[in-house]
């Protein structure tokens, strides 16, 4: 005979203790459950009015809130010697870049917040880079070109924009962050920034860029996700951003 | 010095197993958390399997475990978890394996949402991230409190024997557990 059944049985009720535990496991699981409605309100809430300590921990925090995310089994190194950004397709003057003449051209910056279609957010981000604007000085697209395939190395990771989209005022090729060289796993030394759609469109470790005749759906689209990625309002999201 | 039963193997056994799954979870997790441990790794897609496969089989295991060991005395051990009031556990024994367990139905739901929703849209919420992240730290608190008992602590350290080779001395027993009865043994092997 098993312990319980021994020495309980014959205890009266009041000498048990109540039955406590099962209302605990299953408040615990439902409050669980439920906060898939108000968990991410409620951290923003408490984030909001604890902010000032949070901003004096986020430097000992691991991520400063980032997550990082791959679509292969390594990321993609950098060699400044070698490598190179190529812009072609529909353009009358293709060109190659080095990473030093990258840094020759006119250079832009801005605080812009960074959006996750999973539903994290990193705000104030300070990026330094190149505007579209600047690629197509040199490059010249031909009237065909409706929008641009913006290619990883990261194999097969591609996302498009429609010429439209690039040429939104906060739209970067960025290879500073936060003052530094963009970090490894941010997608070093090139990434596309667009604040106004999900991270899935900030293409990292950019080295191609080819100008094409229309959008079509790239790595993520290709899983469900909506080309036309703007925060707030799509993928399932109404109201905007927070 | 006398020694008395205090978990029996099938109880051990979903200890070890849980304690194993958690630890792999924690591992894995962190690793695809932390940004420098990635970079130093750079295995992300393999890390992420090991991470879902160890999370998909974690509640199966222990199920398995159950069905294969002493059924009613796992039984008898939850109805005892249900009281709350000493017995063979205290009180915060209690509450611990009650979070636990609760912990890892919500750890195993919000991470098959986060899986699913990368597949499909309707599956993805936008706290669901902060659930599966949220669960972690008050797990890890759990968890660090349960070592410091388990592994440091003079008093309790005691304790980890009765894990291991399932019995504890009767004297530590009776000053730590007067409401236990040891000689009553806590379910077959």
């Amino acid at each position: 005979m098993n312990y319980n059944g021994s020495t309980l049985s014959y205890m009266p009720d009041e000498e048990q203790g109540r039955r406590i535990g099962r209302g605990l496991f299953l408040a615990t699981v439902a409050g669980g459950i439920s906060s898939l409605a108000w968990g991410k309100a409620a951290w923003n809430a408490v984030s909001s009015t604890v902010s000032p300590a949070v901003g004096t921990l986020a430097p000992f925090l691991p991520t400063e809130g980032w997550r990082i995310y791959t679509v292969s089994g390594t990321m993609s190194g950098f060699d400044r010697a070698t490598w190179k950004l190529d812009v072609g397709g529909l353009a009358q003057h293709p060109i190659s870049l080095t990473y030093d003449e990258l840094l020759t051209l006119p250079k832009a910056t801005q605080v812009s917040t960074f959006h996750c279609v999973t539903g994290w957010t990193v705000k104030n981000v300070h990026w330094g880079g190149v505007r579209i604007s600047e690629i197509f000085n040199r490059v010249k697209p031909a009237p065909e070109a409706g929008a641009l395939a913006f290619v990883s190395a990261e194999y097969p990771y591609v996302d498009f924009l429609t010429m439209q989209q690039a040429m939104l005022h906060d739209v970067m090729l960025a290879y500073e962050m936060n003052g530094k060289p963009l970090p490894h796993e941010h997608g070093a030394p090139l990434r596309l920034i667009i604040p106004e759609m999900y991270g899935y469109k900030n293409v990292k470790w950019l080295n191609k860029i080819e100008l094409v005749p229309q959008a079509e759906n790239g790595y993520w689209e290709n899983l469900g996700y909506d080309r036309d990625a703007w925060v707030g309002r799509s993928n399932g999201y109404s109201g905007g951003a927070e | 010095m006398s020694y008395v039963k205090r978990f029996s193997r099938t109880e051990r056994t979903v200890h070890w197993v849980n304690a194993a799954a958690f630890l792999l979870l924690l591992a894995t997790g962190l690793a695809l958390y932390i940004p420098s441990i990635e970079v130093l790794l750079g295995r992300r897609p393999l890390l992420k399997d090991i991470h879902f496969w160890a999370g998909v089989c974690w509640l199966p295991a222990l199920v398995i475990v159950a069905l294969l060991g002493d059924r009613r005395g796992l039984l008898a051990t939850a109805r005892d978890l249900d009281r709350f009031r000493p017995s063979r556990f205290n009180v915060g024994q209690k509450i611990n394996a009650i979070l636990t367990a609760a912990f890892a139905v919500l750890f195993t739901i919000s991470g098959l949402l986060l899986w699913f929703g990368e597949r499909d849209t309707r599956f993805r919420f936008a706290s669901t991230v902060v659930l599966h992240d949220g669960l972690f730290f008050a797990a890890l608190v759990l968890f660090i409190g349960h070592l410091y008992l388990a592994l440091i602590h003079p008093a309790t350290r005691h304790s980890l024997r009765g894990m291991t080779v399932g019995t504890v001395s009767e004297e530590w027993a009776e000053d730590h557990y007067p409401r236990w009865d040891a000689r009553l043994r806590p379910g077959r092997d």
